[in-house]
């Protein structure tokens, strides 16, 4: 039974990698579908972009108080959502693209976090912020993660027809009166506050890769914008899971562990994958007649 | 489609849009009568899609104004140029169609049996029968236009503006979509398409608004598309000055 004492034992002997568990499984179920969509809206990297700009809000918010969950949260949220609404606004009111607006925006939030954190703390603190320490995750934090994926989901739910509609063909939705630019912005928040329940666990840099590596893996296998959600969600929780246990007994950092976890799933799927795998391509089945 | 619209007219008072300055479409007035079947036609660069997409409301003029006559924004249906749309996005063929529903079903209101039939009706009208299921990534340029047109007439809207609408169709799917045209001109819709082949809009469309960024013709098909008429329209178009003065005119009417 060495299999399963190395899986189920490092959460029944240790209160801290329950927690762990708890927060990858809720991070995972929020952050997937968000991603999903992301990748639909060839947004792919504005994940990426947005969890920089959570910086020097979460930085801002250290400097001022310490190590207080809420208050470096509520700065990064603050943080992101500044750098949407004005990559957003600037895409919409020039003739630049949004890609280039979010690089400009993402690169000085990230510069301006920087120069907080080094000029008052020690580089400890921003391996923190950047990294995370899922293993330190508190009560506060998990009540955090819990009430940011429970809150995604219910929104998720309720706009799920316009966003995908307008995520299809913005120009339709624009045509009929449904009103594109709200739905961008309420998915612009969700975006952020996915990514700020994930820094305090995983840390600026990695709380991205819960995101988007599970959905980009999706796309092998599934073909339906709620098909990807599970699919993501699935692989998000596992990666979760086999992360945390790969950290434990190697002594691995626990963040990259998981992500490596997503990285592992998301190469499988690229090869094995059956929508569009390098095994299709490859080594392809004859064709059919008609 | 089942109910009988009330047909609204579209009327242009001096509208010029520009792209940094210099006009697309440039001092256009007129009037697109309620039920006509109008071709927008004219050169690359003509300002014919900007010009429909200032009559859809897309973007506003940067003078005049458009008015719509009996029209809210709903009662409106608006086909780009396809480049706009991703096909690869995970979708069947009878959600995008059923998007034509939005404003009986709105953003939360359930699909019900009799809308979903009218979707099948509306697939089975533009010859898509038993595609339903398929992703609209597998489907060709021509089946994707299809089911555009369809995704339209579900949308069953009084004011119809066609973007190019059969670039790169074959011509079956061409006549196939021209007979839904000619459905919506016999339901006393006004529908109003960009195009670029004469031939096409002389057999085909009553009417024709002869566009090179300014009116060189609007009025019955046969007395705007003549030999002196396109030769004016070919070399205005071309006429783009990078040191152009600010425009004086006031108004002209086409």
């Amino acid at each position: 039974m060495a299999g399963l004492e190395w899986v189920w034992g490092p959460f029944v002997e240790f209160g801290f990698m329950r927690r762990a568990l708890v927060a990858c499984m809720a991070i995972a179920l929020g952050a997937a579908p968000v991603g999903v969509l992301l990748v639909l809206r060839r947004m792919s990297l504005v994940g990426d972009a947005m969890s920089h700009a959570i910086l020097p809000g979460a930085a801002a918010g250290f400097l001022l108080t310490g190590f207080s969950l809420m208050v470096m949260s509520l700065g990064g949220f603050l943080a992101g959502l500044a750098v949407a609404l004005l990559a957003g606004l600037v895409t919409r009111f020039t003739d630049q693209r949004e890609d280039a607006s979010f690089a400009a925006f993402y690169l000085i939030a990230l510069a301006a976090g920087v120069l907080l954190i080094s000029s008052r703390g020690s580089s400890m603190d921003l391996m923190h912020v950047l990294f995370g320490s899922i293993l330190a995750v508190d009560d506060a934090s998990l009540l955090l993660v819990a009430s940011v994926t429970t809150t995604t989901l219910l929104v998720l739910a309720v706009i799920y027809r316009p966003l995908v509609a307008e995520c299809f063909d913005p120009g339709f939705v624009r045509a009929v009166g449904g009103g594109g630019l709200t739905w961008h912005l309420l998915f612009m928040v969700l975006v952020v506050m996915n990514l700020v329940s994930g820094f305090h666990a995983l840390g600026t840099l990695m709380s991205v890769g819960l995101m988007m590596v599970p959905a980009v893996a999706a796309r092998y296998w599934a073909g339906q914008v709620w098909s990807l959600m599970a699919v993501a969600m699935l692989i998000g929780m596992l990666s979760g899971i086999i992360g945390l246990l790969v950290s434990y007994h190697g002594d691995y950092a626990t963040g990259p562990a998981i992500i490596l976890t997503a990285g592992a799933f998301y190469i499988v799927s690229v090869l094995f994958g059956p929508r569009g795998g390098l095994q299709q391509r490859f080594f392809p089945r004859s064709h059919l007649e008609a | 489609m089942a109910s009988e619209p009330v047909a609204p007219s579209v009327e242009l008072q001096n509208v010029t849009v520009c792209y940094r300055r210099h006009p697309a479409v440039h001092h256009l007035s007129g009037h697109f009568r309620s039920g006509s079947l109008t071709a927008v036609i004219g050169p690359n660069g003509a300002g014919k899609s900007t010009l429909l997409k200032g009559l859809a409301g897309v973007i506003r003029p940067n003078e005049g104004r458009v008015i719509w006559q009996g029209l809210r924004t709903r009662d409106v249906a608006y086909l780009p140029q396809q480049v706009e749309i991703d096909r690869s996005f995970p979708l069947s063929v009878s959600d995008v169609v059923s998007m034509g529903h939005w404003r009986r079903v709105g953003l939360f209101r359930a699909l019900r049996t009799d809308l979903r039939s009218r979707v099948a009706e509306a697939l089975a009208a533009v010859g898509l029968d038993g595609f339903a299921r398929r992703a609209v990534g597998t489907l060709s340029a021509g089946q994707f236009q299809r089911a555009l047109f369809a995704r339209m007439l579900l949308q069953d809207a009084p004011l119809i503006l066609l973007d190019e609408p059969f670039n790169a169709i074959d011509a079956r799917t061409t006549a196939d979509l021209l007979a839904v045209v000619r459905r919506w001109h016999g339901e006393r819709r006004t529908v109003i398409a960009v195009l670029h082949d004469v031939a096409q809009v002389r057999e085909h469309f009553p009417e024709t608004l002869l566009l090179a960024r300014e009116g060189i013709a609007w009025g019955r098909t046969g007395d705007v598309l003549t030999g002196e008429n396109l030769l004016r329209a070919r070399s205005m178009a071309e006429a783009w000055d990078e040191r152009a003065a600010p425009c004086e005119t006031p108004g002209r009417v086409a």
